[in-house]
């Protein structure tokens, strides 16, 4: 389970570069189809489910 | 910047001393020496001591009339100190600086990561050290005086630049006149505004980052162990960054993020920094008294020469090359420019190489600082992140990190490591055949011997053979045949009775380097591989070395 590190840290490379290439407007929308595109590949109900509550307990919710 | 009413060498901690002009006769117009230095900041300090460590004599040129009050390099690698060791300094660097191997990072004032830096007892020297840079040129100036080969000018500029195929030419001003002094090489050690460098028409190339910090030095009675620290979002600067670090003298310096679009000459006003450091000071708990040192202000850049060398001039430091402050590279990567310069010029200079083994300095040195781009652009974008995108990723990793373990590394500085000359003319090849020790172009591995001494130790001041032989008949052979090219090359018999022999009664030093009867290793002078033979073939390691000192047509 789990990425090595080398291989997340060019996921977030990835990421911040493709954040600034969707732009302010639409962002929101790139990293929902990014989560719903993870999800897909993940194949686990619960792992997903449960990373949707993991994100929003990292932002105080 | 100092506060309003005290000069800038008014210190809270630190006498500045005033150097008078060289004692030289004005008549004389024409002066020539065998090395020029330009700059007597540290780099040109330690290249200077590392020529005198191979008996070459030189002339230190430096502008100011004291040291310095620009820079302010704090951190110095553990690998910097066995330079400092092999130019004979290191002792009053140990004495004064503060070491360490820890660093804590903070995401709105909750710890998300305590990391640890390489570190046992195989090793002399801890990962780091803290010491002001006003103590770093003390120290190195007073080696340079005992050393009896430095002339150190002060006061002393450089006006013009000649070059010629067999020489370089210096024009030189101080409070007497001017002269004009020829030199078979020079190094121009004179940092990031080098007048060398302008003078040659040369230019740095590369990118600037963003994001600006202000630097700042506080003397306070504050007590926390030497651990850097970095304060991600803060209460006292939200959005931001803040990296503090503990210095000799009850000096710690906060260096803290400005916002974008900030105005620098508002947020440099003594009110404003007193302000933030105020803030800072509060929100780490420190309630007692704090008076305002020094500050300064810093943006992050990745710049260097396409070429170190140009002709008869090695740059060494900050001329060559100007990295962000994040992986505290700086200081340390242009100590080891310096050594680097220093032992292959000396080669050269006794006649013992060829200018092939100069043409190495360039791209070892080079590659060096493009591994300090590639970490420090990493960093740079973790500390203070260019874009929305940047700092979106950035700020998801922050907050993962206070509960997940995989998001932790990312807030890791990714301190200094010592660059790999793998692949340079001076190293040989990788032949194979070795499961583990370090590979040709790595730093080698230190070795507790006993209590209190190295490996390290034992290596000698010119390239040093590691044999793991018990015939003393190729000991012998390796000895005479490296001998006889580098004169003050060392044999080390691993394992062996006899006079060069090192007792290695558990095995250790044989499992580190991975060795088997007849392994030999090459290691130069700054502590480098140079090659390893898992068979060490007297005249096979020879030509090896022949190649390095004379290159591969020779």
């Amino acid at each position: 389970m789990g990425m090595a590190f080398e291989g997340l840290e060019t996921f977030y490379e990835a990421l911040a570069v493709a954040i600034d290439k969707a732009g302010p407007a639409g962002r929101e929308a790139m990293l929902t189809r990014l989560a719903l595109l993870l999800a897909h590949e993940l194949g686990d109900r619960d792992r997903a489910l449960s990373a949707i509550a993991a994100s929003l307990k990292a932002g105080g919710k | 910047m100092r506060p309003a009413g005290r000069g800038e060498l008014d210190s809270l901690y630190f006498d500045y001393p005033h150097f008078g002009p060289p004692m030289r006769d004005p008549a004389i117009d024409e002066e020539r020496t065998r090395v020029a230095i330009v700059g007597a900041g540290p780099v040109g300090l330690v290249a200077a001591l590392a020529l005198a460590r191979e008996g070459i004599a030189s002339v230190l040129i430096e502008r100011k009339d004291t040291f310095n009050d620009g820079s302010r390099a704090i951190c110095i690698a553990r690998q910097s100190y066995h330079i400092l060791e092999r130019i004979g300094a290191v002792g009053r660097f140990v004495d004064k600086s503060y070491g360490w191997t820890t660093g804590r990072s903070f995401y709105r004032g909750r710890q998300i990561l305590e990391f640890r830096m390489p570190h046992g007892a195989d090793e002399k020297f801890l990962p780091m050290y803290n010491i002001e840079q006003q103590y770093i040129e003390q120290f190195l100036w007073e080696a340079a005086l005992e050393s009896g080969l430095i002339d150190l000018r002060w006061q002393s500029e450089v006006s013009a630049v000649e070059e010629n195929p067999d020489w370089v030419a210096v024009t030189v001003r101080d409070p007497s006149g001017s002269y004009r002094l020829e030199a078979e090489w020079l190094l121009a050690a004179d940092g990031a505004r080098s007048a060398i460098r302008t003078l040659t028409g040369l230019r740095l190339k590369g990118d600037n980052h963003e994001g600006r910090y202000v630097i700042a030095d506080v003397q306070m009675e504050h007590d926390y162990p030497t651990v850097r620290r970095a304060l991600f979002d803060p209460d006292s600067n939200p959005g931001r960054t803040v990296l503090i670090h503990r210095q000799p003298d009850n000096i710690w310096r906060i260096d803290y993020q400005l916002a974008d679009g900030e105005d620098e000459k508002a947020a440099l006003s003594e009110d404003n920094v007193r302000a933030m450091v105020g803030a800072i000071l509060a929100e780490i708990g420190h309630d007692k008294d704090w008076a305002l040192e020094w500050w300064s202000i810093y943006s992050a850049n990745t710049l260097a020469l396409d070429d170190y060398r140009r002709g008869r001039i090695l740059f060494i430091g900050d001329s060559a090359h100007v990295v962000p402050i994040f992986g505290v590279r700086g200081l340390n990567n242009g100590m080891a420019d310096a050594e680097n310069a220093a032992w292959k010029l000396a080669r050269v200079l006794r006649g013992e190489a060829g200018e092939a083994l100069l043409d190495s300095y360039s791209p070892e040195r080079r590659g060096a600082t493009l591994d300090v781009f590639a970490n420090a652009t990493k960093s740079a974008r973790f500390m203070t992140p260019p874009s929305d995108g940047w700092r979106l990723v950035r700020d998801a990793a922050l907050a993962l990190a206070v509960d997940h373990d995989f998001a932790r590394p990312f807030a890791n500085p990714r301190q200094m490591t010592p660059y790999s000359y793998a692949g340079s003319p001076a190293t040989v090849a990788e032949e194979g055949g070795f499961a583990g020790g370090p590979r040709p172009g790595a730093v080698t591995a230190n070795v507790l011997l006993c209590e209190g001494a190295w490996l390290s130790d034992r290596l000698g001041p010119g390239f040093t053979g590691l044999l793991f032989s018990p015939d003393a008949r190729v000991a012998a052979a390796m000895g005479e045949a490296l001998g006889r090219l580098d004169p003050r090359f060392r044999l080390l018999v691993v394992g062996a009775g006899g006079e060069r022999a090192l007792a290695d009664t558990d095995g250790r030093i044989a499992r580190t380097y991975d060795a088997a009867p007849g392994t030999c290793y090459l290691v130069r002078p700054d502590m480098h591989v140079a090659g390893r033979w898992r068979q060490g073939d007297p005249a096979e390691v020879a030509a090896a070395l022949n190649a390095i000192l004379w290159g591969r047509e020779a």
